[in-house]
Protein backbone atom coordinates (compact mmCIF):
# COMPACT_ATOMS: atom_id res chain seq x y z
CA UNK A 1 0.00 0.00 0.00
CA UNK A 2 1.40 3.54 -1.14
CA UNK A 3 -0.92 6.42 -0.34
CA UNK A 4 0.32 9.70 -1.00
CA UNK A 5 -1.98 12.69 0.08
CA UNK A 6 -1.24 16.83 -1.01
CA UNK A 7 -2.53 19.55 1.81
CA UNK A 8 -2.84 23.11 -0.06
CA UNK A 9 -3.44 26.82 0.72
CA UNK A 10 -2.70 30.11 1.86
CA UNK A 11 0.02 30.85 4.21
CA UNK A 12 -1.59 30.63 7.71
CA UNK A 13 -4.36 28.74 7.38
CA UNK A 14 -2.12 25.46 8.48
CA UNK A 15 -1.38 23.48 5.49
CA UNK A 16 2.35 22.36 6.78
CA UNK A 17 1.01 21.55 10.07
CA UNK A 18 -1.95 19.06 8.93
CA UNK A 19 0.67 17.68 6.45
CA UNK A 20 3.06 17.13 9.54
CA UNK A 21 0.93 16.37 12.51
CA UNK A 22 -0.73 13.18 9.72
CA UNK A 23 2.90 11.95 9.15
CA UNK A 24 3.88 12.32 12.38
CA UNK A 25 0.53 10.10 13.17
CA UNK A 26 1.53 7.32 10.65
CA UNK A 27 5.40 7.18 12.07
CA UNK A 28 3.69 5.98 15.34
CA UNK A 29 1.62 3.68 14.28
CA UNK A 30 4.28 2.04 12.35
CA UNK A 31 3.99 3.37 8.68
CA UNK A 32 6.95 4.50 6.11
CA UNK A 33 6.09 7.97 6.17
CA UNK A 34 7.77 10.82 3.87
CA UNK A 35 6.49 14.99 4.68
CA UNK A 36 7.55 17.49 1.57
CA UNK A 37 6.91 20.91 2.21
CA UNK A 38 7.07 23.20 -1.36
CA UNK A 39 9.47 25.13 -0.90
CA UNK A 40 10.62 28.00 -3.15
CA UNK A 41 10.83 31.67 -3.32
CA UNK A 42 7.51 31.87 -1.58
CA UNK A 43 6.03 34.99 0.02
CA UNK A 44 4.21 35.53 2.98
CA UNK A 45 0.80 35.13 2.74
CA UNK A 46 1.21 33.19 -0.58
CA UNK A 47 0.15 29.95 -1.69
CA UNK A 48 1.80 26.88 0.80
CA UNK A 49 1.36 22.93 -0.25
CA UNK A 50 3.16 19.66 1.25
CA UNK A 51 2.46 16.27 -0.11
CA UNK A 52 2.85 13.21 2.73
CA UNK A 53 3.55 9.47 1.40
CA UNK A 54 2.47 6.52 3.81
CA UNK A 55 3.12 3.13 2.67
CA UNK A 56 4.03 -0.35 4.41
CA UNK A 57 7.28 -0.29 2.68
CA UNK A 58 10.29 1.89 2.08
CA UNK A 59 8.76 4.86 0.05
CA UNK A 60 10.80 5.45 -3.51
CA UNK A 61 9.78 9.36 -4.19
CA UNK A 62 8.25 11.98 -1.96
CA UNK A 63 6.44 13.46 -4.34
CA UNK A 64 3.19 12.92 -5.75
CA UNK A 65 2.53 13.39 -9.40
CA UNK A 66 -1.02 12.33 -8.86
CA UNK A 67 -1.88 12.29 -5.41
CA UNK A 68 -4.80 9.59 -4.26
CA UNK A 69 -6.07 12.52 -1.67
CA UNK A 70 -6.45 15.87 -2.34
CA UNK A 71 -6.95 18.40 0.89
CA UNK A 72 -7.44 22.09 -0.61
CA UNK A 73 -7.97 24.99 2.05
CA UNK A 74 -8.46 27.42 -0.74
CA UNK A 75 -9.53 28.56 -4.34
CA UNK A 76 -6.13 29.08 -6.22
CA UNK A 77 -5.25 25.57 -4.51
CA UNK A 78 -8.07 24.49 -6.54
CA UNK A 79 -7.33 25.64 -9.94
CA UNK A 80 -3.75 24.87 -9.59
CA UNK A 81 -3.94 21.13 -8.45
CA UNK A 82 -7.12 19.50 -9.10
CA UNK A 83 -5.68 17.82 -12.34
CA UNK A 84 -3.09 16.75 -10.63
CA UNK A 85 -5.24 14.27 -8.41
CA UNK A 86 -5.17 10.68 -9.39
CA UNK A 87 -7.98 8.71 -10.91
CA UNK A 88 -10.37 7.59 -8.67
CA UNK A 89 -8.69 9.48 -5.95
CA UNK A 90 -10.81 11.82 -3.43
CA UNK A 91 -11.01 16.01 -2.80
CA UNK A 92 -11.62 17.10 0.20
CA UNK A 93 -12.66 20.95 -0.04
CA UNK A 94 -12.86 23.81 2.44
CA UNK A 95 -16.01 24.51 1.44
CA UNK A 96 -16.58 28.05 3.43
CA UNK A 97 -14.25 29.81 1.39
CA UNK A 98 -13.98 27.82 -1.82
CA UNK A 99 -16.90 29.02 -4.30
CA UNK A 100 -15.45 27.16 -6.80
CA UNK A 101 -16.13 23.00 -7.50
CA UNK A 102 -13.80 20.80 -9.20
CA UNK A 103 -14.06 20.73 -12.80
CA UNK A 104 -12.75 16.68 -12.80
CA UNK A 105 -15.62 14.30 -12.85
CA UNK A 106 -13.58 11.09 -11.96
CA UNK A 107 -12.80 11.87 -8.69
CA UNK A 108 -15.01 11.87 -5.20
CA UNK A 109 -15.71 15.68 -3.77
CA UNK A 110 -16.21 16.11 -0.17
CA UNK A 111 -17.06 19.46 0.70
CA UNK A 112 -16.37 20.84 4.65
CA UNK A 113 -17.37 23.68 5.89
CA UNK A 114 -14.56 23.99 7.73
CA UNK A 115 -14.37 27.89 8.17
CA UNK A 116 -18.18 27.66 9.31
CA UNK A 117 -17.47 25.38 12.42
CA UNK A 118 -14.25 26.68 13.17
CA UNK A 119 -15.90 29.65 13.31
CA UNK A 120 -18.62 28.75 15.72
CA UNK A 121 -16.17 26.95 18.23
CA UNK A 122 -15.16 30.27 18.49
CA UNK A 123 -11.47 29.51 17.21
CA UNK A 124 -11.31 29.92 13.02
CA UNK A 125 -7.43 28.85 13.11
CA UNK A 126 -8.77 25.35 14.02
CA UNK A 127 -10.24 24.49 10.58
CA UNK A 128 -7.48 22.90 9.62
CA UNK A 129 -7.93 20.16 12.11
CA UNK A 130 -11.86 20.04 11.36
CA UNK A 131 -10.84 18.63 7.46
CA UNK A 132 -7.77 16.76 9.08
CA UNK A 133 -10.98 14.85 11.08
CA UNK A 134 -13.17 14.69 8.19
CA UNK A 135 -10.11 13.10 6.06
CA UNK A 136 -9.35 10.65 8.99
CA UNK A 137 -12.83 9.08 8.91
CA UNK A 138 -13.13 8.91 5.15
CA UNK A 139 -9.53 7.61 4.14
CA UNK A 140 -8.73 5.02 7.36
CA UNK A 141 -5.73 6.29 6.91
CA UNK A 142 -4.79 6.13 10.77
CA UNK A 143 -6.64 5.57 13.59
CA UNK A 144 -8.51 8.45 15.26
CA UNK A 145 -6.79 7.96 18.73
CA UNK A 146 -3.29 7.53 17.31
CA UNK A 147 -3.80 11.26 15.40
CA UNK A 148 -5.01 12.70 18.69
CA UNK A 149 -2.03 11.30 20.07
CA UNK A 150 0.09 12.71 18.06
CA UNK A 151 -1.57 15.86 18.17
CA UNK A 152 -1.20 16.03 21.75
CA UNK A 153 2.69 15.48 21.52
CA UNK A 154 2.92 17.68 18.83
CA UNK A 155 1.27 20.65 20.23
CA UNK A 156 3.09 20.09 23.93
CA UNK A 157 3.39 21.49 26.97
CA UNK A 158 3.33 24.99 25.53
CA UNK A 159 0.24 24.63 23.76
CA UNK A 160 -1.59 22.51 26.23
CA UNK A 161 -4.20 25.00 26.62
CA UNK A 162 -5.40 24.76 23.25
CA UNK A 163 -5.40 20.70 22.66
CA UNK A 164 -9.20 20.76 23.69
CA UNK A 165 -10.38 22.78 20.74
CA UNK A 166 -8.39 21.48 18.95
CA UNK A 167 -9.53 17.75 19.92
CA UNK A 168 -13.26 19.05 19.49
CA UNK A 169 -12.52 20.70 16.25
CA UNK A 170 -11.15 16.61 15.12
CA UNK A 171 -14.29 15.59 16.47
CA UNK A 172 -16.59 17.89 14.71
CA UNK A 173 -14.73 16.99 11.25
CA UNK A 174 -14.45 13.27 11.85
CA UNK A 175 -18.46 13.63 12.59
CA UNK A 176 -19.34 15.50 9.28
CA UNK A 177 -19.34 11.75 7.49
CA UNK A 178 -20.99 8.75 10.21
CA UNK A 179 -20.08 5.54 9.16
CA UNK A 180 -21.12 4.44 4.99
CA UNK A 181 -22.38 8.31 4.39
CA UNK B 1 14.70 5.48 21.94
CA UNK B 2 11.63 6.25 19.50
CA UNK B 3 11.83 7.21 15.98
CA UNK B 4 11.44 11.14 15.88
CA UNK B 5 10.45 12.58 12.34
CA UNK B 6 12.45 15.30 11.71
CA UNK B 7 13.24 17.61 8.45
CA UNK B 8 16.75 16.32 6.51
CA UNK B 9 18.74 19.29 7.10
CA UNK B 10 18.07 19.76 10.51
CA UNK B 11 19.16 15.92 11.37
CA UNK B 12 22.80 16.65 10.05
CA UNK B 13 22.91 19.54 12.74
CA UNK B 14 21.43 17.32 15.56
CA UNK B 15 23.45 14.14 14.51
CA UNK B 16 26.46 16.74 14.15
CA UNK B 17 26.00 17.48 17.26
CA UNK B 18 25.76 14.30 18.82
CA UNK B 19 28.94 13.54 17.02
CA UNK B 20 31.03 15.95 18.95
CA UNK B 21 30.75 19.01 16.21
CA UNK B 22 31.49 22.18 18.13
CA UNK B 23 32.50 24.72 15.93
CA UNK B 24 29.99 25.37 12.93
CA UNK B 25 29.98 28.52 10.71
CA UNK B 26 27.94 29.15 7.24
CA UNK B 27 26.52 31.10 5.56
CA UNK B 28 22.58 30.56 4.42
CA UNK B 29 21.65 29.88 1.24
CA UNK B 30 18.45 27.52 -0.23
CA UNK B 31 17.62 24.87 0.35
CA UNK B 32 20.05 24.24 3.22
CA UNK B 33 19.01 27.27 5.07
CA UNK B 34 17.93 25.06 8.54
CA UNK B 35 20.98 23.67 8.81
CA UNK B 36 22.43 27.30 9.40
CA UNK B 37 19.31 27.90 11.50
CA UNK B 38 19.26 24.35 13.88
CA UNK B 39 22.60 25.04 14.67
CA UNK B 40 22.38 28.61 15.46
CA UNK B 41 19.78 27.69 17.74
CA UNK B 42 21.43 24.34 19.44
CA UNK B 43 25.23 24.53 19.02
CA UNK B 44 25.74 26.91 21.67
CA UNK B 45 23.49 25.11 24.46
CA UNK B 46 25.85 21.90 23.61
CA UNK B 47 28.59 24.41 24.29
CA UNK B 48 29.48 24.97 20.89
CA UNK B 49 30.45 27.91 18.86
CA UNK B 50 28.40 29.19 15.72
CA UNK B 51 29.19 31.83 13.33
CA UNK B 52 27.27 32.71 10.56
CA UNK B 53 29.71 34.05 8.71
CA UNK B 54 30.22 37.01 6.25
CA UNK B 55 30.44 34.65 3.50
CA UNK B 56 31.16 31.46 1.97
CA UNK B 57 34.43 31.85 1.65
CA UNK B 58 35.04 33.00 5.79
CA UNK B 59 32.96 30.13 6.78
CA UNK B 60 35.09 27.71 5.40
CA UNK B 61 38.31 29.24 6.55
CA UNK B 62 37.18 29.58 9.83
CA UNK B 63 36.25 25.88 9.87
CA UNK B 64 39.99 25.35 8.67
CA UNK B 65 41.32 27.57 11.23
CA UNK B 66 38.96 25.80 14.37
CA UNK B 67 39.87 22.45 12.82
CA UNK B 68 43.62 23.20 13.03
CA UNK B 69 42.96 24.38 16.51
CA UNK B 70 41.62 20.72 17.10
CA UNK B 71 37.67 21.35 17.08
CA UNK B 72 35.05 19.16 15.03
CA UNK B 73 33.91 20.96 12.29
CA UNK B 74 31.07 21.72 10.06
CA UNK B 75 30.24 24.23 7.00
CA UNK B 76 27.25 23.95 4.82
CA UNK B 77 26.20 25.53 2.01
CA UNK B 78 24.24 24.78 -1.86
CA UNK B 79 25.56 24.01 -5.12
CA UNK B 80 26.81 27.56 -6.05
CA UNK B 81 27.87 28.00 -1.98
CA UNK B 82 30.22 25.11 -2.12
CA UNK B 83 31.88 26.57 -5.73
CA UNK B 84 32.59 29.29 -3.33
CA UNK B 85 34.12 27.17 -0.81
CA UNK B 86 36.72 25.10 -2.83
CA UNK B 87 40.01 27.48 -2.24
CA UNK B 88 39.19 26.53 1.84
CA UNK B 89 38.34 22.70 1.27
CA UNK B 90 41.71 22.44 -0.98
CA UNK B 91 44.07 24.15 1.77
CA UNK B 92 42.23 21.86 4.32
CA UNK B 93 43.37 18.85 1.73
CA UNK B 94 46.38 20.27 1.65
CA UNK B 95 46.66 20.93 5.36
CA UNK B 96 45.65 17.72 6.08
CA UNK B 97 42.54 18.60 8.42
CA UNK B 98 39.58 16.81 9.12
CA UNK B 99 36.25 18.89 8.34
CA UNK B 100 32.53 17.58 7.24
CA UNK B 101 30.83 20.10 4.59
CA UNK B 102 27.21 19.53 3.69
CA UNK B 103 26.39 19.93 0.50
CA UNK B 104 22.73 20.38 -0.50
CA UNK B 105 22.72 20.43 -4.22
CA UNK B 106 20.87 22.76 -6.25
CA UNK B 107 19.55 23.07 -9.65
CA UNK B 108 22.89 24.50 -11.69
CA UNK B 109 25.44 25.98 -13.36
CA UNK B 110 25.76 29.61 -12.23
CA UNK B 111 22.96 30.45 -9.71
CA UNK B 112 20.71 27.86 -11.67
CA UNK B 113 17.33 26.97 -9.10
CA UNK B 114 16.65 25.96 -5.75
CA UNK B 115 15.62 22.74 -6.92
CA UNK B 116 16.52 19.32 -5.88
CA UNK B 117 19.79 18.60 -8.58
CA UNK B 118 23.15 16.19 -8.90
CA UNK B 119 25.03 18.58 -11.30
CA UNK B 120 27.83 18.56 -8.57
CA UNK B 121 28.72 15.04 -8.92
CA UNK B 122 32.27 16.48 -10.91
CA UNK B 123 33.07 18.82 -8.35
CA UNK B 124 32.71 16.92 -5.10
CA UNK B 125 34.27 13.60 -6.64
CA UNK B 126 37.03 15.05 -8.82
CA UNK B 127 38.50 17.50 -6.18
CA UNK B 128 36.62 20.38 -6.47
CA UNK B 129 39.35 22.94 -5.92
CA UNK B 130 42.60 23.42 -7.49
CA UNK B 131 45.34 20.95 -6.84
CA UNK B 132 45.90 17.41 -6.75
CA UNK B 133 43.46 16.58 -3.80
CA UNK B 134 40.36 13.97 -3.39
CA UNK B 135 37.47 14.59 -0.57
CA UNK B 136 35.94 11.31 0.73
CA UNK B 137 32.44 12.28 -0.74
CA UNK B 138 28.88 10.00 1.28
CA UNK B 139 25.59 10.26 -1.19
CA UNK B 140 22.58 9.59 1.66
CA UNK B 141 19.05 8.67 -0.05
CA UNK B 142 16.98 9.37 2.70
CA UNK B 143 16.88 11.22 6.07
CA UNK B 144 17.50 8.50 8.19
CA UNK B 145 21.03 7.75 6.16
CA UNK B 146 21.72 11.52 6.53
CA UNK B 147 21.72 11.15 9.95
CA UNK B 148 24.14 7.83 10.07
CA UNK B 149 26.39 9.10 7.31
CA UNK B 150 26.81 12.50 9.07
CA UNK B 151 27.81 10.65 12.39
CA UNK B 152 30.22 8.38 10.09
CA UNK B 153 31.49 11.98 8.27
CA UNK B 154 33.50 13.37 11.35
CA UNK B 155 35.12 9.92 12.05
CA UNK B 156 36.00 9.39 8.63
CA UNK B 157 37.58 12.61 8.65
CA UNK B 158 39.61 12.31 11.95
CA UNK B 159 40.68 8.67 10.34
CA UNK B 160 42.05 9.97 7.10
CA UNK B 161 42.67 14.21 8.35
CA UNK B 162 41.04 14.62 5.03
CA UNK B 163 37.43 16.68 4.75
CA UNK B 164 34.25 15.11 3.98
CA UNK B 165 31.67 15.99 1.95
CA UNK B 166 27.89 14.73 2.50
CA UNK B 167 26.49 15.09 -1.47
CA UNK B 168 22.51 15.30 -1.00
CA UNK B 169 20.54 17.47 -2.43
CA UNK B 170 17.05 19.94 -1.99
CA UNK B 171 14.22 17.11 -1.87
CA UNK B 172 16.91 15.25 0.61
CA UNK B 173 17.57 18.40 3.00
CA UNK B 174 13.81 19.07 2.81
CA UNK B 175 11.96 16.39 3.65
CA UNK B 176 11.10 14.96 7.14
CA UNK B 177 11.26 10.99 7.59
CA UNK B 178 11.11 9.19 10.71
CA UNK B 179 14.96 8.50 12.09
CA UNK B 180 16.15 6.80 15.39
CA UNK B 181 19.75 8.00 16.27
CA UNK B 182 22.56 5.81 16.64
CA UNK B 183 25.18 6.31 19.48
CA UNK B 184 27.97 8.52 17.88
CA UNK B 185 31.86 6.66 18.36
CA UNK B 186 33.70 8.56 20.71
CA UNK B 187 36.11 10.43 19.24
CA UNK B 188 40.10 9.49 18.85
CA UNK B 189 41.89 12.30 17.15
CA UNK B 190 45.33 12.97 18.58
CA UNK B 191 45.63 15.99 20.12
CA UNK B 192 49.12 15.95 18.74
CA UNK B 193 47.41 17.77 16.13
CA UNK B 194 46.12 20.34 17.65
CA UNK B 195 47.46 24.12 17.62
CA UNK B 196 47.15 25.66 20.38
CA UNK B 197 50.48 27.67 21.04
CA UNK B 198 53.70 25.71 22.18
CA UNK B 199 54.12 26.63 25.70
CA UNK B 200 57.31 25.20 26.53
CA UNK B 201 57.12 23.24 23.68
CA UNK B 202 58.24 22.85 20.52
CA UNK B 203 56.08 24.78 18.21
CA UNK B 204 54.26 22.56 15.50
CA UNK B 205 53.15 24.42 12.43
CA UNK B 206 50.93 23.24 9.41
CA UNK B 207 51.45 24.91 6.56
CA UNK B 208 49.90 24.57 2.72
CA UNK B 209 52.69 26.71 0.62
CA UNK B 210 55.10 24.35 0.00
CA UNK B 211 57.22 26.84 -2.30
CA UNK B 212 60.46 24.21 -2.75
CA UNK B 213 58.90 21.38 -6.02
CA UNK B 214 60.83 18.52 -4.13
CA UNK B 215 59.40 18.81 -1.05
CA UNK B 216 55.73 19.50 -2.91
CA UNK B 217 56.24 16.56 -5.06
CA UNK B 218 56.95 14.32 -1.50
CA UNK B 219 53.52 16.05 -0.08
CA UNK B 220 51.73 15.11 -3.11
CA UNK B 221 52.68 11.94 -3.21
CA UNK B 222 52.03 11.44 0.56
CA UNK B 223 48.19 12.51 -0.31
CA UNK B 224 48.56 10.09 -3.03
CA UNK B 225 49.28 7.21 -0.71
CA UNK B 226 46.21 8.18 1.50
CA UNK B 227 43.93 8.34 -1.03
CA UNK B 228 45.01 4.62 -2.40
CA UNK B 229 43.96 3.50 1.20
CA UNK B 230 40.65 5.07 1.44
CA UNK B 231 39.99 3.54 -2.40
CA UNK B 232 40.82 0.63 -0.79
CA UNK B 233 39.02 0.48 2.36
CA UNK B 234 36.06 3.07 2.48
CA UNK B 235 33.82 2.39 -0.76
CA UNK B 236 30.44 1.53 0.07
CA UNK B 237 27.80 1.19 -1.64
CA UNK B 238 23.87 -1.05 -1.37
CA UNK B 239 22.41 -3.57 -3.77
CA UNK B 240 18.67 -3.94 -4.18
CA UNK B 241 16.77 -6.57 -6.07
CA UNK B 242 20.02 -7.86 -8.04
CA UNK B 243 19.85 -11.72 -6.81
CA UNK B 244 18.41 -12.36 -10.64
CA UNK B 245 19.11 -9.07 -12.12
CA UNK B 246 20.10 -9.75 -15.48
CA UNK B 247 19.70 -5.54 -15.84
CA UNK B 248 21.42 -3.67 -13.62
CA UNK B 249 20.33 0.44 -12.74
CA UNK B 250 23.64 2.39 -11.00
CA UNK B 251 22.44 5.57 -9.39
CA UNK B 252 23.12 7.46 -6.06
CA UNK B 253 20.79 9.69 -3.25
CA UNK B 254 17.81 10.85 -4.39
CA UNK B 255 17.72 9.25 -8.00
CA UNK B 256 18.36 5.77 -6.31
CA UNK B 257 15.25 5.72 -4.37
CA UNK B 258 13.54 7.36 -7.04
CA UNK B 259 14.97 4.13 -9.20
CA UNK B 260 13.99 1.67 -6.31
CA UNK B 261 10.04 2.23 -7.03
CA UNK B 262 10.86 1.89 -10.82
CA UNK B 263 12.21 -1.40 -10.06
CA UNK B 264 9.78 -2.80 -8.14
CA UNK B 265 6.67 -1.67 -11.24
CA UNK B 266 9.36 -2.95 -13.85
CA UNK B 267 9.90 -6.52 -12.07
CA UNK B 268 5.94 -6.51 -11.94
CA UNK B 269 6.02 -6.48 -15.56
CA UNK B 270 8.74 -9.08 -15.36
CA UNK B 271 11.91 -7.32 -16.09
CA UNK B 272 14.82 -8.78 -13.72
CA UNK B 273 16.12 -5.47 -12.99
CA UNK B 274 18.16 -4.49 -9.94
CA UNK B 275 19.99 -1.63 -8.36
CA UNK B 276 23.63 -0.81 -7.46
CA UNK B 277 23.53 2.37 -5.56
CA UNK B 278 26.83 3.98 -4.58
CA UNK B 279 26.95 5.66 -1.05
CA UNK B 280 30.02 6.67 -1.37
CA UNK B 281 31.03 8.73 -4.56
CA UNK B 282 34.19 8.85 -3.86
CA UNK B 283 35.72 6.47 -3.88
CA UNK B 284 33.42 4.98 -6.02
CA UNK B 285 32.50 1.38 -5.82
CA UNK B 286 34.20 0.77 -8.79
CA UNK B 287 34.94 -3.17 -7.97
CA UNK B 288 30.68 -3.42 -7.02
CA UNK B 289 30.10 -2.40 -10.02
CA UNK B 290 32.60 -4.62 -11.96
CA UNK B 291 31.39 -7.65 -10.46
CA UNK B 292 28.45 -7.20 -12.21
CA UNK B 293 30.22 -7.42 -15.49
CA UNK B 294 29.29 -10.81 -15.77
CA UNK B 295 26.12 -11.12 -14.50
CA UNK B 296 24.10 -8.36 -16.25
CA UNK B 297 23.80 -7.74 -19.49
CA UNK B 298 22.58 -4.16 -19.62
CA UNK B 299 23.18 -1.31 -17.47
CA UNK B 300 21.25 2.14 -17.12
CA UNK B 301 22.80 5.13 -15.05
CA UNK B 302 20.07 7.40 -13.74
CA UNK B 303 21.21 11.06 -12.93
CA UNK B 304 19.73 14.17 -12.09
CA UNK B 305 22.48 15.37 -14.49
CA UNK B 306 23.60 15.00 -17.95
CA UNK B 307 25.75 12.40 -16.92
CA UNK B 308 28.46 12.28 -14.64
CA UNK B 309 28.98 9.11 -12.19
CA UNK B 310 28.13 7.52 -15.53
CA UNK B 311 31.60 7.97 -16.36
CA UNK B 312 32.97 5.85 -13.16
CA UNK B 313 30.43 3.46 -14.51
CA UNK B 314 32.39 3.40 -17.66
CA UNK B 315 35.53 3.48 -15.87
CA UNK B 316 34.54 0.32 -14.05
CA UNK B 317 32.90 -1.54 -17.05
CA UNK B 318 34.90 -0.41 -19.85
CA UNK B 319 32.58 1.79 -22.56
CA UNK B 320 29.89 -0.53 -23.59
CA UNK B 321 27.12 -0.61 -25.79
CA UNK B 322 25.29 -2.18 -22.91
CA UNK B 323 25.82 0.83 -21.10
CA UNK B 324 22.47 3.49 -21.02
CA UNK B 325 21.74 6.93 -19.42
CA UNK B 326 18.52 8.96 -18.40
CA UNK B 327 19.51 12.31 -17.13
CA UNK B 328 17.13 14.62 -15.79
CA UNK B 329 19.03 18.08 -14.59
CA UNK B 330 18.19 21.34 -13.88
CA UNK B 331 16.50 20.70 -10.83
CA UNK B 332 13.81 18.07 -12.22
CA UNK B 333 13.13 15.38 -10.11
CA UNK B 334 11.18 12.52 -12.21
CA UNK B 335 8.85 10.14 -11.02
CA UNK B 336 9.11 6.47 -10.55
CA UNK B 337 6.67 5.65 -13.44
CA UNK B 338 9.25 7.55 -15.59
CA UNK B 339 12.24 5.50 -14.74
CA UNK B 340 10.20 2.21 -14.78
CA UNK B 341 9.45 3.01 -18.96
CA UNK B 342 12.81 3.86 -19.62
CA UNK B 343 13.87 0.63 -17.98
CA UNK B 344 11.11 -1.00 -20.06
CA UNK B 345 12.54 0.60 -23.17
CA UNK B 346 16.14 -0.77 -22.45
CA UNK B 347 15.08 -4.06 -21.50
Amino acid sequence: MLIKSLFAGFGGQGVLMMGYSLAHAAMNEGYHTTYLPAYGAEVRGGTANCTVAISDEEIASPVASAPDYLVIMNTPSLYTFQNRAAQGGTIFLNSSIIDARPTRKEVGILEIPAGEIAEKMGDPRVANVVVLGAFIRKTGLISPGGYLKSLRKIMGERKKAIMEINRKAFAAGFDLFPEGS
Amino acid sequence: MNKILIQGNRVIGEAAIRAGCRFYAGYPITPQNELTEYMADNLRKAGGTFIQGESEIASVNMILGASAAGARVMTSSSSPGISLKQEGISSMAADELPGVIVNMMRGGPGLGNISPSQGDYFQATKGGGHGDYRVIVLAPASVQELADLTMDAFDLADEYRNPVMILADGMIGQMMEPVLFKTPKPRSYSEKFHLRGCGEGKSKFIRGLILDPLHEEEHNWKLHRKYKTIIAREPRHETFRTEDADFLVIAYGTAARVAKGAIKRARESGIRVGLLRPITLWPFPSDAVRSFAGKASKFLVFEMSTGQMLEDVQLALGNSEKIHFYGRPGGVVPAPVEVAKIIAQHA
